[in-house]
């Protein structure tokens, strides 16, 4: 089963909706707790990520028999140095971003932490596919 | 810990979800107002203290099936924070207490430190 759903950039209101629309799909095909916790985690951060750097653009959940799959693709600035990028506390956060409490450069941390595989694409002036895989216990 | 006993203790109000503080049982508290910082460590069931008003917070509780979140040092939700609580059935709390007064009287009520 493929889903997408567009992710709005700047519209900090609405962030967090695609996030939400997949917590509830992997709860309706009765995924474990566990497991949806660290989908919502790391899909929630995906998700910022478009919506403070990237312009927007969409999230992707594949979900298969041993595998659930978030693909965040935009076609914003892209990514110069990835390592860089995944270091904790680095951060290009605009300065609204940060008085609303982003910006802590955590984001692809927690991402990494939370999925079993984590996969950046990006080209600077293209835009950047973050892919997200969750190995489920059902295998 | 009911959330019901914890208002109490922390002098807070409810803004949204009263109705759910009877019920609702509080694991624990987390304390920032970094959003991703949130994500990666909060714990479902737990409280989050936080000085961050605008609507992406609930998103962050919702995710996290945070037990409520608490706005500290007299800090006042945005409208559309509430009206995104009543949406998702998140519990908003506000207390006038200090941060820093509100996490120490949590400590106290969930752990019993510094009790007699
Ligand atoms: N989709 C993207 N497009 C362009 N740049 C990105 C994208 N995702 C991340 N980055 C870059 O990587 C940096 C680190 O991202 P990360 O999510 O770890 O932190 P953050 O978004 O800045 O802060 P936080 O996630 O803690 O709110 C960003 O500041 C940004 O420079
Ligand atoms: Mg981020």
């Amino acid at each position: 089963m493929i889903q997408r759903f567009p992710v709005a950039g700047e519209d900090f209101s609405a962030a967090g909706e695609a996030s939400s629309k997949i917590k509830n799909i992997l709860r309706q095909v009765g995924e474990d707790a566990e497991l949806i916790r660290r989908v919502c985690i790391a899909a929630y951060e995906a998700e910022m990520n478009l919506v403070i750097h990237a312009g927007g653009g969409e999230m992707i959940l594949k979900l298969d028999t041993d595998m659930v799959e978030v693909i965040a693709q935009d076609r914003g600035p892209g990514i110069p140095d990835v390592e860089l990028a995944m270091q904790e506390g680095y951060s290009t956060a605009s300065d609204l971003a940060r008085e609303m409490g982003f910006g802590a450069g955590m984001g692809m941390a927690n991402m990494k932490r939370c999925a079993s595989e984590m996969l950046i694409d990006t080209e600077v002036g293209k835009g950047t596919t973050v892919t997200l895989r969750f190995k489920t216990g059902k295998n | 810990m009911k959330l019901s006993e914890l208002v109490t203790g922390i002098e807070a109000v409810a803004v949204c979800g009263e109705q759910g503080l009877a019920e609702k049982e509080v694991a624990g508290a987390y304390v920032s107002d970094l959003l991703s910082d949130v994500m990666g460590r909060a714990k479902e069931g737990e409280v989050w203290l936080t000085i961050q008003t605008h609507p992406n917070v609930v998103a962050v509780a919702v995710l996290l099936n945070l037990a409520a979140i608490i706005f500290t040092a007299g800090h006042e939700p945005e409208e559309q924070t509430k009206a995104k609580a009543e949406e998702e059935g998140i519990i908003l709390l506000k207390t006038a207490l200090s941060t820093y007064e509100t996490a120490g009287r949590i400590y106290q009520l969930l752990t019993g430190a510094g009790r007699a």
